[in-house]
């Protein structure tokens, strides 16, 4: 019996001890390669840098097409970032007339979120002031040069479009046909021939960057709202290192300061509960990774939070058998009724911690979710780390015959 | 050990004095209402909309010089200077019609000034309509938290202690905001988050001694008052809270020593609110438990004679 006990808790304590290497350190066998843990979290943009933008819809607020104007405007949106190369990005509707984009690590924040709300709405205006064709009309948009070195953009439209230009230009031969984005000519070009293929081109670009720039724009289509930006926060990549630097070292000397008190009041349970805190940090780590939970500055507050949380039930449980010594009870049935005695306590004290939880990741926005996230994952993790965890290693201590109850602080 | 015997044996009758707890945390609470009145809150941009715009200038620098580009460029703003080494500014400027274009300018000749790139600047712009969601969201989710706990609470064991945990929980957060007011401290969503993750700390807090009160009842039967029952659970309770909150307080104060200035924003509240939920776990929500019951029992009394 003993001699299996001390083989168990000898286990146990090595494939922590490992688990925490391979952790750190990552670990390589042959062709099997496994990241250090802290290489796989996703960061926020408070940590890495980027831009967090909320736009704001124009739309009544009982608009019965609310919804399909936010999921087109996100479409476009989407649209616009593949082209800026902006493949990371999210877009996600926020509230009924929101949509929150974040970009992490971008050079100019401010040009590309004002290219996102760019209402991009092409018309083809004829002399009667009709329009013609619009940006929806147009299948391909590409920049290019004629006559050598003029920058312009060549259009390629929709067979239907194609039709429709071909009317027109053949009714308006020898007039002006006005391009006009957002409002603005862009080019104002005499029609010199029949368009039957519904092919053309766009003149009055400064230089190949803007004819890009409005090919892009042209072939993401027209924004079916009218936005603006109501939050708009960029993030220095320097700025969010050290935010994460810090937050970390919080966490370190958080977490040494904890597990200093428990061990120095509760002696060797003390100990069991620190071992139970490294695993607890373990397995808060490597959920975080395989959820693909992003950690956002107040995410790591939530996590630091609940080390000083998560040892709540081992305190309650602790305190719980120490009662039960004093009554004169022998080691196993004063860890079976403290355990038993405090299992009520810790689970209703938690299941609602949780729901103050979930009401903040359910009202919360953006950073706010992300701390609702660890503060919640934390609160599941170290019940399980507390109450399985601890119950067991302890029994196997009791089980090595450690009977001295001065080492269980009594 | 002598003084570990001493606290589970204490018995301190908080009950009998609970007016006196009361009246202490009724004195916070006025005081910091009264500044809210009068003052108004330190509210951040995240409520009023504006600017912020943070930079690590990465040597040493005079906010002076920072001023005197704000004043020539006709830009009302205020300059705090921050961080470990005193090399970080926060300049802070009220919502105006073409933020943009002022903040760019500004944020162009600060580059200018101190040789900077866009990575050592934070700029946070919230628009104002912003803050009245952000405020109808904070006092919704905090009293839709309480009346989900209030339902749990009142399941799991009964109505009447989960007016009390809801009190103690109110009480938590008027102190919070009582203490935002008389430190004057920045009040932005991370102080939403902190009003929340209290609510969660406290209620965990309080239910522990209910827990006890529960078991106590079941014991004990009819022979001991409701009063002697809260006491006692208290007591035993006592090391638990105690300890809880240290360590708690120890991670919390590492956030707030070592952390950047949003969690500081964020940690300080946090760190009033264990303070706290602590005191009200201990000295209100029992004895306003047994004050409420002994008050319902005199009335039975009354009505049946």
């Amino acid at each position: 019996m003993r001699k299996k006990s001390g083989l168990k808790l000898f286990l146990i304590i090595a494939c922590i001890a490992i688990l925490c290497y391979i952790a750190l350190n990552g670990l390589e066998i042959g062709i099997y390669r496994i990241v250090p843990l802290g290489e796989r979290v996703q960061q926020g943009l408070d940590l890495k840098g980027g831009l967090y933008v909320v736009y704001e819809a124009d739309i009544a607020p009982g608009d019965p097409d609310r919804d399909n104007k936010i999921a087109g405007a996100i479409r476009v949106m989407r649209n616009r970032l593949d082209k800026a190369n902006q493949h990371e990005a999210t877009i996600a509707p926020q509230g009924t007339n929101r949509i929150v984009v974040e970009i992490p690590g971008v050079d100019n924040p401010q040009e590309l979120a004002d290219i996102l709300m760019k209402p991009a709405v092409l018309e083809f205006i004829g002399p009667e002031g009709d329009v013609i064709i619009t940006g929806k009309d147009v299948k391909t948009a590409k920049p290019g040069y004629i006559t050598g070195q003029k920058p312009v953009v060549h259009f390629e439209l929709h067979p239907e479009g194609a039709k429709k230009f071909a009317e027109a230009t053949e009714k308006y031969l020898g007039k002006v046909i006005k391009i006009v984005l957002d409002g603005n000519p862009i080019s104002q070009p005499t029609v010199n021939e029949v368009i039957p293929n519904g092919q053309g081109v766009i003149e009055g670009m400064k230089d190949i960057e803007e004819a890009q720039k409005l090919a892009n724009l042209i072939e993401s289509g027209a924004l079916p709202v009218e936005l603006k930006q109501v939050e708009v926060r960029t993030i220095g990549a320097t700025l969010g290192a050290n935010a994460l630097e810090r937050g970390i070292l919080a966490g370190i000397v958080g977490l040494s300061l904890v597990f200093l008190f428990m061990l120095v009041y509760y002696r060797l349970p003390g100990l069991v509960a620190d071992l139970a805190l490294v695993l607890y940090a373990l397995l808060v780590m490597l959920i975080t990774v395989l959820a693909r939970i992003t950690i956002t500055l107040p995410g790591i507050a939530g996590i630091v939070l609940s080390i000083g949380m998560a040892v709540d039930a081992n305190v309650i449980i602790f305190e719980r058998i120490k009662e039960e010594l004093r009554a004169g009870k022998t080691m196993r049935a004063a860890l079976d009724s403290g355990f038993s005695k405090a299992f009520s306590a810790i689970l209703d004290s938690n299941v609602t911690t949780l729901i103050a939880g979930v009401v903040l990741l359910y009202f919360g926005t953006g950073p706010i979710q992300g701390f609702a996230k660890t503060l919640m994952l934390g609160v599941v993790v170290s019940m399980f780390t507390a109450i399985v965890f601890t119950k067991y290693v302890l029994r196997l201590i009791i089980d090595l015959n450690v009977q001295n109850k001065k080492l269980y602080g009594v | 050990m002598v003084y570990e015997r001493g606290i589970t044996e204490m018995n301190i009758d908080l009950v009998s004095k609970y007016k006196i707890f009361v009246a202490i945390s009724l004195v916070v609470i006025i005081a910091g209402l009264a500044v809210t009145v009068f003052q108004g809150l330190n509210l951040g941009i995240d409520f009023k909309g504006g600017t912020v715009i943070y930079v690590n200038i990465g040597k040493p620098y005079s906010p002076d010089d920072i001023r005197s580009i704000l004043s020539s460029q006709g830009i009302e703003a205020t300059v705090v200077q921050v961080g470990d080494n005193k090399q970080d500014a926060i300049i802070r400027m009220r919502y105006m019609e073409n933020q943009k274009e002022i903040q760019q300018k500004l944020i162009e000749a600060l580059k200018e000034k101190y040789d900077l790139t866009d990575e050592r600047f934070n700029v946070d712009t919230v628009g104002p309509t912003i803050g009245k969601d952000l405020t109808r969201n904070a006092i919704l989710s905090t009293v839709i938290s309480w009346v989900f706990i209030l339902i749990y609470v009142g399941i799991r064991f009964e109505f009447k202690s989960g007016v009390a945990a809801i009190v103690a929980l109110v009480h938590d957060v008027l102190i919070m905001v009582s203490a935002a007011a008389l430190l004057r401290t920045q009040i932005n969503s991370p102080f939403v988050a902190a009003v929340l993750t209290i609510i969660g700390y406290s209620i965990n807090d309080t239910i522990v001694i209910f827990d006890r009160v529960r078991e106590n009842q079941k014991r004990s039967g009819k022979s001991l008052s409701k009063a002697e029952i809260v006491n006692r659970s208290i007591n035993e309770s006592l090391t638990r809270t105690i300890n809880t909150a240290l360590t708690t307080f120890f991670t919390v104060t590492a956030l707030y020593v070592f952390g950047v200035e949003s969690i500081k924003e964020f940690s300080l509240p946090i760190l009033v609110g264990i303070i706290s939920g602590t005191y009200s776990t201990i000295f209100i929500a029992g004895p306003l438990w047994v004050e409420w019951n002994e008050r319902a029992e005199r009335r039975r009394l009354a009505t049946a004679k």
